[in-house]
């Protein structure tokens, strides 16, 4: 039975550690299916964070901390926008400046509202958001199979990552079963198709960078105000750059993505089992080296496994109307 | 009754400093085929995506049916029944047709009820004009003919009275040609109004019964068709008489000088594109190669030139062996050995672009004399030589010292041609001389092809150019799906029956 408890609280963190991915992919996919680059991800999950941890201690309510987040994230990504859909900048560039812009941001208000640099205030129980429990999770904890599933695994999440499970065949029906799904992909194929068919590239563009920007602000949110109840500095760490490995090793797609975000999750939730885990004849592995396993796994997969993943046709490239 | 349905008034145009558009007067009657024509760069197209709301004139005024429209995007142009099928293709590749089509005219937020009518309305449309698509495939698995009809069937589907076709013929095959001409006709008798856009005589004469000619921006002249001819269309095109057929001597052909063996190469991407390929060319002739593109002439052309890998085979120059799986020479090696190329891409790899003239007027000839002293450029001689050289082949503007991108199309390949010509090659490899090279520069490069064949060297011709191909070539061959599928004397051959090899049909 111990081993079953095991594999149950293995698949319920990998759950809880996959969410911020899940939105981080979610929210790539908006973009980079509308041609837009999106390496600014990992920038405006750490920027989410902190105005949501921020706004979360001044209004007292974690909703109007998310809401203030994805006021946030929409304006980078507008920003992100701007210089590189309107003014047709170099998309990879604009990203990396918005990342670093906000690493150093967030540090600096940090210590100058709080005196702490890059820290801010633990919040209280009312101004984080508490684990959900399920209807009759406490009562069906004893049935075997399906109390362990749904008591267990399913059951005493924070909101965002039933949220992050939900989007998924959200994205799924929106870009696949719409039609701003069909001019979404089209515009991220061949903006001439899309111009020549009387729809303007450019509006396109800027919409989906501002649902982009609405979902990388959950996950934003997950970090600072429900699986931790404070911004510290560099808090993100990596998983902007994970999710979008994810989103290319899941080629584009919700479904796989999902697939991909699990598969890292997985890896982070087991190197966390493994520390300090004795094993017969080698001994205890070295933390880092565990600590490794989820960032070597993203380089292999996407070195070699995935085998080719095809990018849409403009990624990248500014639309250029007039020659 | 003959009523203008499309009028255009004191249109203009520019971008930057160029003046593409230039008052122009417009007036096309409903139910006609009408043909535009000029050469490359004469502002046909430009005026066209003005017409259809992808460029907005800078002053003049756009008539439908006689009531002035303002053109803020195609949207204004699509709503008022104007529908352009472009030179390069506006599908998105990885789409269904069906998605294709639907783009923008979705008709609901969430797809359903009328998904369902669209593919009902498709059907009729194809029905009613023979189109034969099936809505369900995949755009890159559609020929080029077929992914045309599906952009006329989009512009069909989204209300088009007016049919605006730019350079439609280019990438096709001439079966293909005659199948679209046999659509274009059948709407036609349905009442459709068509602008037929193009820089091929031949293709205004056979279906057009109006015709107006562009010239540098302008327009300058309009026609009925039955009372011209192309003699008479090609000068108001050029501005002056042009020899349309070449003056070319009998074949005097000596030795083999250039051939090749079992060759079989690969692309990129590991795919076979040439097959076991065997090919011969004596001193003196001009060997085509016809084919519709990417039937393999292009890795067949790198191969040659030592650019790409062999996979199998040989190839020899003057009976010595210079290639195979094993050793090869590469472009320099071969190059010393009297072979010249001219290759099909010469923006990407005839010039570069960014660089002025006279550099690219000696590249690969750069180290020798007098271009270089130990490894130093001879700046004066480099000059003098580009000055040369630039007068003898008509390269215009004379200026060496201008970047090679400000050149026009014809004069960049002007400066190839006589760079690699310069040094008298015996073998010469040529692809598509002509592409995007105006008549007066086609006919120029034509004749100095000729005169290279007359002197004794063996040239190999690739041209997607079926006119140019039959003009220019002794022998024809014609390669489909990577293989030579025939082999034909010039004298006995008609454009129907390499129209039939080049479709792979035979």
């Amino acid at each position: 039975m111990e081993f079953l408890s095991d594999i149950a609280s293995l698949i319920n963190s990998t759950l809880r550690i996959s969410t911020p991915l899940v939105f981080a992919a979610m929210a790539g996919i908006f973009a980079e299916r509308s041609g837009v680059i999106d390496f600014s991800l990992e920038g405006k999950m750490l920027m989410a964070a902190f105005v949501a941890a921020v706004g979360s201690y001044f209004l007292g309510n974690p909703w109007l901390g998310l809401l203030l987040a994805i006021i946030a994230c929409v304006s980078l990504s507008m920003l992100h926008g701007f210089a590189s859909v309107t003014y047709k900048g170099d998309q990879v560039v604009s990203c990396v400046a918005i990342n670093i812009l906000i690493i150093g941001l967030t540090t600096a208000l940090a210590a100058a509202w709080f005196g702490q640099a890059g820290l801010t205030p633990t919040l209280n129980e009312d101004q984080r958001f508490l684990e959900v429990n399920l209807p009759f999770a406490e009562s069906l904890r004893n049935v075997p199979i399906i109390g362990t599933i749904y008591s267990d695994i399913l059951s005493g999440h924070y909101i965002f990552v039933y949220l992050a499970y939900l989007s998924v065949p959200l994205v799924f029906w929106v870009v696949f079963k719409t039609s701003f799904g069909l001019r979404l992909r089209a515009v991220g194929e061949n903006p001439s198709a899309v111009d020549t068919a009387g729809i303007n590239v450019f509006a396109m563009r800027y919409k989906a960078l501002a649902i982009n920007g609405v979902l990388i602000a959950f996950a934003g949110a997950h970090l600072s105000t429900a699986v931790n109840a404070n911004f510290f500095r560099e808090m993100s760490a990596g998983r902007g750059y994970l999710a979008l490995a994810a989103m290319i090793f899941g080629k584009w797609h919700p479904k796989t993505a999902l697939v991909a975000c699990l598969l890292f999750g997985f890896t982070d939730a087991l190197q966390i089992r493994l520390q300090g885990v004795e094993l017969p004849a080698i001994g205890e592995i070295p933390v880092q080296l565990i600590q490794a396993i989820p960032y070597v796994l993203t380089v292999v997969l996407l070195a070699g496994f995935v085998g080719k993943a095809i990018a849409p046709n403009a990624i990248g490239q500014p639309y250029i109307k007039e020659r | 009754m003959v009523s203008p349905i499309l009028e255009l008034t004191n249109i203009n145009k520019s971008f930057g400093h160029v003046h593409a558009n230039k008052n122009i007067n417009l007036t096309i009657n409903k139910g006609t085929i009408h043909g535009i024509i000029g050469e490359n760069g004469a502002g046909k197209s430009t005026l066209m995506s003005i017409v259809f709301g992808l460029y907005q004139a800078n002053s003049g005024t756009i008539k439908v049916n006689g009531k002035e429209i303002n053109l803020r995007s195609p949207k204004d142009s699509i709503i008022n029944g104007i529908g352009m099928v472009h030179q390069h293709f506006m599908l998105v590749e990885n789409f269904t047709v069906l998605e294709n089509i639907i783009l923008g005219f979705e008709g609901e937020l969430v797809f359903g009820k009328n998904l369902e009518k669209a593919k009902k309305d498709l059907k009729d449309l194809c029905d009613t004009y023979k189109l034969n698509i099936d809505l369900n495939s995949t755009i890159s698995d559609l020929s080029v003919g077929f992914r045309q009809r599906v952009e006329i069937l989009k512009s069909l589907y989204r209300g088009a009275e007016i049919l605006i076709l730019d350079e439609p013929t280019g990438v096709l095959t001439p079966q293909e040609v005659d199948e679209l001409f046999k659509i274009l006709r059948s709407l036609k008798e349905e009442g459709k109004t068509i602008v037929l856009i193009t820089h091929k005589l031949i293709e205004i004469m056979d279906l057009t019964s109006e015709v107006s000619v562009m010239r540098q921006g302008e327009m300058v002249g309009h026609t009925k068709t039955e009372n011209t001819n192309k003699e008479q269309l090609a000068e108001m095109m050029v501005g002056r008489s042009v020899l349309l057929r070449l003056d070319k001597s009998e074949v005097k052909a000596g030795g083999v000088l250039f051939s090749v063996k079992n060759l079989t190469v690969k692309d990129d991407l590991d795919v076979t594109r040439v097959k076991n390929v065997d090919l011969e060319i004596r001193s003196g002739e001009i060997l085509g190669l016809a084919g519709v593109t990417g039937n393999g002439q292009t890795e067949l052309l790198e191969a040659l030139s030592g650019i790409r890998k062999v996979e199998s085979g040989e190839i020899y120059l003057e009976g010595k062996k210079v290639s195979d799986s094993q050793n090869f020479l590469d472009p320099r090696e071969l190059k010393d050995k009297g072979l010249a190329h001219v290759p099909e891409d010469r923006q990407r790899m005839g010039l570069v672009t960014d660089f002025k003239a006279y550099e690219n007027l000696i590249f690969g000839y750069h180290d020798q004399q007098p271009f270089s002293k130990s490894s130093v450029l001879n700046h004066r001689d480099i000059i003098s030589h580009s000055k040369k050289i630039m007068e003898e082949y008509d390269v215009r503007p004379q200026s060496p010292n201008l970047i090679t991108s400000n050149f026009s199309g014809g004069n960049q390949q002007k400066i190839i041609l006589s760079r690699e010509l310069n040094e008298n090659p015996k073998v010469l490899l040529v692809g598509q001389p002509t592409r995007g090279v105006d008549i007066g520069a086609i006919e120029f490069i034509h004749q100095r092809l000729i005169d290279m064949r007359d002197r004794g060297a063996a040239i190999l011709l690739v041209s997607v150019e079926l006119d140019e191909v039959l003009s220019l070539s002794d022998r024809i061959a014609v390669m489909f799906d990577g293989k030579i599928v025939g082999e034909k004397d010039n004298k006995n051959v008609t454009d129907r029956e390499l129209g039939l090899l080049m479709a792979g049909v035979v």
